[in-house]
Formats: structure tokens, sequence, C-alpha cells
């Protein structure tokens, strides 16, 4: 073994930073999607990932089914959550004011914890690494396989992501129902099936977060608050609604965390992750990626 | 005196002689012997709710931060008391103060969001306070807790039975009551009022709204503050458990099931939830965490005024 540098260790921590704020990166994504749709912020989002890794957990190592497989169907699963959790608690609110959506999301926030704990108890599950389980050495640190996978799928989610709302029309067509919602619906938008979209492919997201990174940090019925608040404010430093800039905020936070644990101390991280959250709110809420105007114009 | 005030000093006067005569029921028969316990309980919580009752209900503005001004007091009566020898009365109000400064400092900042992002940053404070007071371990004793906290006593008379807190905390509840009573029937009563139906039309009317957003945020942190005291010298031990995420959840919730929009209904909220969790959900264990998520989506969907709109005409 090799002797432990500082600048490796700095690394260390740079990869540790890196790995968890790319799960940030995906849970502000799934914020920005229900948000840019239908200017909800779901506060349930946490949970998905927590179901993600959890199912993920139960298909892969209770049923042994091949990892593609239980890949899909945790996305599946989930995804079928988000879209009823939209179907029996949101759409019948309709025109509810934001203080009742906010209570409403956190309400199923909360029978989702509560059915996690019924279903898999309150110990923390393990799920084995996708591919090789050896760290291998680079600059002095150590890093796990796994890792790679965590920002590689990030990165490929986003890529996806940027087609999907750039290039195709259903895509489109969910981003004109966000920028206005009666012109879309003149235009034969179906606002409604978007809406419900919004809700199942936060939700996908969110469980695809949730399978790559149990395998790094374990996966435990409540964990999904601190997950959502975490990148929520990933969501709000890159701007409310950006894809990139919730990447590279999801990375700022997520290296905050990590530094702060590596160099000040391991009990402080969430606070440290949080601080960046409360700064981000009250010096700049429009985020280091997002317009002042909009923020004027949507209603908060 | 308008109509809307008779209505709240009889509702007053009522809730006075009910709370004077409970103990009377609870010695009567020993099935429920243990009921007047819950009821220091509902006291102390209904302290934090009338707060946040005027927060959310009156002003419009989420605090999802509330447990971590309640764990304040708590934190500050504890560890002054049992740490450095201070007077209990010295402490409590030490402990207003200090809440009330930090709630100062946080809400001026954030009273500027409106919505998802005070909810959030209220949320987020709320987690640092929670971790600090895990952390701290030389001053908190940590997640191991605070033990040997003194009792409280009054003017030498020391308030060590279940009976004699049950009536202590009930009058300062009682005291509170009318404060918070005479602030809605008020001018500022009704420019908080103003500020939830719009906080544009109130301004252009003139109303100053950042600064009785303020006011009401810092009122509702040292209602808190004086709750987590009490909470602490009624039970002489803390640990941060009774301060986390999930307790500002359910002061929200209390309030919200209760009914929004009255002190009542944060009362009632306060009553009805602490039964549950104490006395009628023992059957479902940990579980009462999925049955508190149902009666939360069914009262927000069906009952959006809460269970105090059944009892109202009209």
């Amino acid at each position: 073994m090799e002797p432990i540098t500082l600048s490796g260790q700095l690394i260390q921590y740079a990869v540790t930073g890196i790995t968890v704020g790319s799960i940030y990166a995906l849970v502000a994504i799934g914020f920005d999607i229900t948000y840019n749709v239908t200017e909800i912020i779901n506060f349930a989002q946490g949970e998905f990932v927590m179901l993600g890794g959890l199912f993920m957990v139960f298909f892969a190592t209770v049923l042994h089914l091949p990892l593609a497989m239980a890949f899909l169907l945790t996305i599946t699963v989930v995804m079928m959550i988000g879209l009823l959790m939209e179907r029996f608690a949101i759409f019948p609110a309709k025109n509810a004011s934001v203080l009742t959506m906010i209570i409403l999301t956190i309400a199923a926030s909360i029978l989702l914890k509560g059915a996690a704990m019924y279903g898999w108890g309150k110990d923390p599950f393990v799920l084995p690494p996708f591919t090789d389980r050896e760290p291998f050495v680079f600059m002095g640190a150590a890093i796990f396989p796994q890792s790679i996978w965590v920002l590689g799928t990030t990165l490929v989610v986003v890529f996806l992501l940027t087609m999907f709302f750039k290039h195709t029309k259903f895509g489109k067509a969910m981003i004109a129902s966000s920028d206005n919602r009666d012109a879309a619906q003149l235009m034969g938008i179906d606002v409604k099936t978007m809406v419900m979209v919004s809700f199942g492919l936060s939700a996908a997201i969110g469980a695809v977060a949730g399978m790559v990174i149990t395998p790094v940090s374990m996966m435990e019925y409540d964990r999904g608050a601190l997950l959502g608040l975490k990148g929520f404010g990933a969501a709000v430093l890159g701007g409310l609604g950006h894809f990139y800039g919730a990447v590279v905020a999801g990375f700022i936070v997520g290296l905050v965390e990590s530094f702060c644990a590596g160099l000040l101390s391991s009990g402080y991280k969430d606070a440290a992750a949080l601080m960046v959250l409360l700064l981000v709110l009250f010096v700049k809420p429009s985020g280091l990626f997002g317009s002042k105007e909009i923020m004027r114009m949507k209603d908060f | 005196m308008t109509a809307a005030e008779k209505q709240d000093m009889a509702v007053l006067m009522a809730l006075g002689v009910g709370i004077l005569l409970f103990p009377v029921l609870t010695t009567s028969f020993s099935a429920i012997h243990h009921y007047l316990d819950i009821m220091v309980f509902v006291g102390i919580f209904s302290l934090v709710n009338i707060g946040l009752s005027l927060l959310m209900g009156y002003a419009g503005q989420v605090s999802l931060g509330q447990a971590a001004f309640f764990g304040l007091g708590a934190y500050v009566s504890g560890v002054l008391t049992a740490g450095f020898g201070w007077s209990p009365w010295a402490a409590l109000l030490a402990g207003m103060v200090l809440t009330g400064l930090v709630a100062l400092a946080v809400g001026v900042p954030s009273l500027k969001l409106k919505g998802h992002y005070l909810a959030m940053a209220t949320l987020g404070f709320g987690v640092i306070v929670f971790v600090v007071f895990n952390e701290e371990v030389s001053l908190t004793g940590g997640p191991s807790g605070l033990a040997d906290i003194p009792g409280i006593s009054l003017g030498g008379w020391q308030i060590d039975t279940t009976v004699k807190y049950y009536y202590f905390v009930w009058a300062i509840v009682l005291a509170v009551l009318l404060v918070s009573l005479n602030i809605i029937h008020s001018r500022v009563g009704r420019a908080l009022r103003s500020i939830h139906g719009s906080e544009k039309a109130a301004n252009a009317m003139g109303v100053p709204t950042s600064l009785y957003k303020t006011r009401i945020f810092v009122l509702s942190a040292v209602y808190a503050s004086l709750a987590g005291s009490l909470y602490t010298h009624y039970m002489t031990f803390l640990s941060p458990g009774s301060f986390d995420l999930f307790w500002s959840i359910k002061f929200l919730m209390m309030v919200v099931i209760g009914g929004m929009g009255s002190i009542w209904g944060a009362m009632l909220g306060t009553c009805v939830l602490s039964y549950l969790s104490n006395e009628w959900l023992h059957i479902f264990q940990d579980f009462d965490i999925l049955v508190y998520g149902l009666i939360l989506l069914v009262v927000i969907m069906f009952l959006p005024k809460g269970l105090v709109s059944v009892f109202r005409r009209r």
C-alpha cells in the first residue's frame, strides 16, 4: 500500500464529493422537471431516491434477478408510484394554494417513508457494486469503480433528458405546458397528461439515483428527507429549472460536504451542505444560472 | 367588543373551566389516570402551535423549522440549569431572548422568500440546529442526552407533581392565548390577515408587510422557546431526537389537521394528535407514521379548513 499523501487525500475528498454530488444533481433534476411543468416543488422527491435503492435491493439481492432486469423493474415500479401520487394526491387538488400543495406533498412523503418502513424495516440495506469491488489507485486516491458508475449514470441521464426536452415532440410539449398552460392547451397539448408524465419522469430519475448510490452508501427508509433537502439546495443553486446548472450545483454541494467532513468535522457535513442552501436562498435565490426576470414572474 | 371577540372570550372561559375540572375527572377514573400527563404535553405543544397558527393561518407563512426553536428553548434551559447552575426562570428568559434573536437573524432574510423557498429555508435551518444539538457534545451531551435537569419552582413552591405541573403549564397556555387573541383582534391581526389574502394588496394599502411577517415569526419562535423550557423542566432529560425534522412536521400537522386560520383549530389539532400518538395508536407502534400521513392527506383533501370547521356552522 502506498503512503497516504496530502494531495492524495484531497483528491479522495474530491472524488467522494463528486460521487455524492452526482446524486444531489439527479435529485435536483427531479425537482426541476416537476417544477418546470407544474411549478410545484415536490417535497417527496427524496423519497423516490430511497425507494429506488430499496426496490433495487429487493429485486437484485432477494429475488436474485440479473442486474439490468432489476434496474428496469425498479424504474418501472418507482415511476408507477410517482404516477399514482400525481393521480391521487396532486391531481384532485388542482387549484390549491402553494401552502396546500406543500402540505400535500409532505403528506405523500410521510406516507412513502412509512410504507418503506413497513416493507423493509429500519435497518440499512447493502447492495453489491454493479461491477468490480476492488478500488483502483488514481493520483494517490483509492477510487471505487461504483463511483464511476454514479458519475457516468448522472451524465447519461442529463444528456438523455436534454435530448428529450429539446428534440422530441413530447418533450417540447412538456416545456410548452410549463411556459404557458392555457396556450399549450389551446394548441392541442394534453396538459394533464404532461403533468402526470412529469411526476413519473422525476420519480424514475430519483429511482436511478437511489440505485446507483446504494452500493456506495447503503440505503434505509428515512434517508429521503435529507437527500431531498440537499438536492433542493442544488436545484436552487443551479437556478431552478436548469439541468446543467443542477449538475454543477450538485457537484458544489457534494464537494462542500465531503471537504467539510474530511477537513473540519464529519458530524457537521450535513449542516455544511444545508448552509449552502440557506446562503443561496438568502443571497441569490435565482441561483447561479437562473435569471432574475423569470424568478419575478413565477409565483412562489 | 365585536361578536368574534365575544365568541373567542367565551371559548377561552369554557376552556379555562374545563382545564380546572379535568383533573377531577382523571382522578375519579383510574383508566384515564395518565390522561393528565398527556394533557401536560398537550399544553406544552399548544404553545408551539399557537405561534405556528399565527404564522401560518393568519400571516400565511410556512415554517418547517419550529422544532428547532422548541429545541433551542429546551437546550438553553437544560444547559444553563444543569450545567451552569442558573435558576430555571433566568434560563427560561435567556432561552426566549436567544431564540428570539436567532429567529430574527433567520427571519429577516427568510421572509423575503415566499411559499416553497421559505418552507425549504426553515426546513434547512431546522436540520442545521438539530446537527448542532448532536455534535456539541461537551455542551448538550450529544446523542446520549442531557440528564439531571432540575425541576422548576414558583416563589419557593416546588412544582413537582403531575397535577401541579398541569395547572402550571395550562395557566401559561391560557395567558398566551389571551395575548394571542388580543393580537388577532387588533390592528396587527387584521394586517396579518391582509398579508395572507394578498401581500401585494396589503402593501399597496400601506401595511408594512415584511415588518409584520418578521415580528410574527419571532413571536412564534419565542412561544416555541417557552414551550421548550417548560418541556425541559417537566422531562428533566433531553435528547436531540425530540427536536428533529419529523417534529417540525408533526407541529405543522397538528395545526393543519386542527385547522389553519384559527387558534382553536391549532389547540384541537394538538389535543387530537397528542392523544393519537400517546394513547390510541399504540397498536401501530412505529407505523403510526403511516397513519399520520394518511390523516394529513385526508384532512387536506376533504377538510381543508381542518377538524375545527366541523364545529362551525356557516
